[in-house]
């Protein structure tokens, strides 16, 4: 079966303690996520046989909490696509339609748990890449609030963007696995107190009685009709469980995924350049000085990793700095502050997680702008720091459609409650 | 940058005015500036992407000036000694090594 839907870069078992609250679970690890003695490949011909002497603060957690890791899943190179097709190791296919993308950049990790290969799996998510391939496998994914779990040992991409997030079968099963990863870590300064004792298990209870839930106008629009019935009839069956639904205008959001690239392509162009072919990684044939070797050691990228590197260094090279970066920094205080005035009078927001419906293989690869466009409704939450699941909210046409519960900043309890109530309804 | 054209009127200091100054030989200026190699057929392709992706994104160009007030604070701790890792395990991913040391390229 792995081999099947290529789910895993690295097949490997490696065991947990022998208590725990996840004793006799499996988990598929992205291979993003450093575990130390098997190699992590990031998706990249760069790190092929990288492997790294430590474990990531949440391979530690998981191994604590005594889960056998299975694999590490295939990734989008660095993190970068939402269909993991721009993999150096091939394409996943979707589980439940292998004719079609499992939706990216965690694809592996969310194909593993739809197709049974693990029972949990951990993603990063960075401008949708863990709720994006949870909608398109029909699974269970959340983004927590940015600082509620530790990223040491997540080779990054953009940080100032992403949070590794778990991925499951039921609301439940994810929120289990949240528990586990969640709080603070002195190898992370962005961790906060927030969930060092959480129990945002026990929150996956179906009670919506009373609850808001903010629907957002501008992220239905635009989106495939079947996408939006399916998730309207979501939304309704949770009136029927008692919330009241308001609609809510978040005029910002029409800018999220600009703001979002250009800030992320900024931030890899920078991050990127710790692959020099020196302390690790590839390196290339050079015969040439430190520039020429370093720029032909960089020819091992992939064609999605040099796009973003370049226009990164190009939004913030001089003269074009204020027309890119600086106006997408303001385009991300304006949606911050969108967010925070429409939780002052609901719970949570809904939307759907993808405005489309699982991609035909091949059929987004050579059009990179259609490719980011489809990424509207994800990248708002990572933009404004907060938390966010995506739940299935039934299927249109045989193929999974999710539904996008935004939460507060360290709400992770209402998105789980609302989230729950979806499911007891499929 | 170095090769953006003169246009009318407009000035650089907008998203849709970079758009479209886009060619090949910009694309090759940002690629020496960010030292990532590229081949031709790469060039090609990119100048044609990034003219539309560029495109898109100067719809940035209509959103408001926005106070960031980011309250934010610096979180510091003493300075201690913890285990870290060994000479041999930093060393264990390099390409070359020399008498303990990481070896690259020479810098001229």
């Amino acid at each position: 079966m792995a081999a099947d839907h290529n789910v895993f870069i690295t097949e490997e078992s490696i065991e947990g303690d022998a208590e725990g609250p996840l004793v006799g679970r499996t988990v598929a690890v992205k291979d993003n996520l450093s575990t130390a003695g098997v190699r992590t490949t990031c998706g990249s011909e760069m790190l092929a046989d990288y492997v790294p002497p430590y474990d990531a603060t949440a391979v530690v957690r998981v191994k604590d909490a005594g889960a056998t890791i299975v694999g590490k899943a295939n990734m989008d190179e660095f993190g970068m696509g939402t269909t993991t097709e721009t993999s150096a190791f091939g394409p996943t296919r979707n589980p439940v339609d292998p004719d079609r993308v499992p939706g990216g950049s965690s694809g592996g990790s969310a194909a593993a748990v739809a197709a049974g290969e693990a029972d949990l799996a951990l993603g990063s998510d960075t401008g949708g890449s863990v709720r994006c391939p949870a909608a398109f496998c029909g699974v269970v994914g959340i983004k927590p609030t940015y600082g509620l779990v530790s990223r040491y040992g997540l080779i990054a991409y953009a940080n100032s963007l992403e949070q590794i997030g778990p991925i499951a079968n039921t609301v439940e099963d994810a929120a289990t696995l949240l528990d586990v990863i969640a709080g603070p870590d002195p190898h992370d300064g962005t961790t906060r107190d927030a969930g060092a004792d959480s129990n945002y298990a026990a929150a996956a209870n179906g009670d919506v009685d009373g609850m808001t839930i903010g629907v957002v106008t501008e992220l239905f629009d635009g989106a495939d009709e079947r996408v939006v019935e399916t998730v309207e009839a979501a939304i309704a069956d949770l009136e029927s469980r008692g919330a009241e639904t308001v609609e809510v205008s978040l005029p910002s959001l029409e800018y999220a995924v600009q703001a979002y690239y250009v800030i992320a392509m900024g931030e890899a162009s920078s991050n990127l350049a710790r692959f020099d072919g020196v302390r690790y990684g590839h390196r290339g044939e050079s015969d040439g000085n430190w520039n020429e070797s370093f720029a032909e050691t960089r020819e091992a990228l992939g064609a999605e990793v040099k796009r973003r590197i370049l226009l990164g260094t190009y939004a913030l090279s001089a003269g074009y700095h204020d027309a890119y970066y600086a106006k997408a920094q303001d385009a991300r205080a304006w949606i911050k502050a969108d967010f925070d005035d429409a939780f002052e009078s609901v719970d949570v927001i809904a939307s759907p997680t993808m405005p489309v419906l699982p991609f035909e293989l091949g059929e987004s690869l050579d059009d990179p702008l259609r490719m980011y466009l489809a990424d509207a409704n994800t990248t708002p939450v990572n933009l404004a720091n907060l938390p966010a699941i995506s739940v299935p909210a039934g299927t249109a046409d045989g193929l999974p459609v999710g539904l996008q519960l935004v939460g507060p900043a360290f709400g992770e309890e209402a998105i789980v409650r609302a989230a729950s109530a979806v499911e007891h309804d499929l | 940058m170095s090769e953006t054209p003169e246009s009318d009127g407009d000035t650089a200091n907008t998203a849709a005015a970079a758009a479209a100054a886009v060619d090949a030989e910009e694309v090759r200026h940002v690629a020496e500036l960010a030292r990532v190699n590229l081949a031709d057929d790469e060039v090609e392709r990119f100048t044609e992407e990034f003219a539309d992706i560029l495109d898109s994104f100067a719809a940035l160009d209509e959103v408001p000036e926005t106070e960031r007030d980011e309250e934010l604070i610096n979180v510091m701790r003493a300075d201690e000694v913890r285990e870290g890792l060994t000479q041999e395990e930093a060393l264990a991913n390099a390409a070359e090594t020399e008498d303990g040391f990481f070896k690259g390229p020479k810098v001229s």
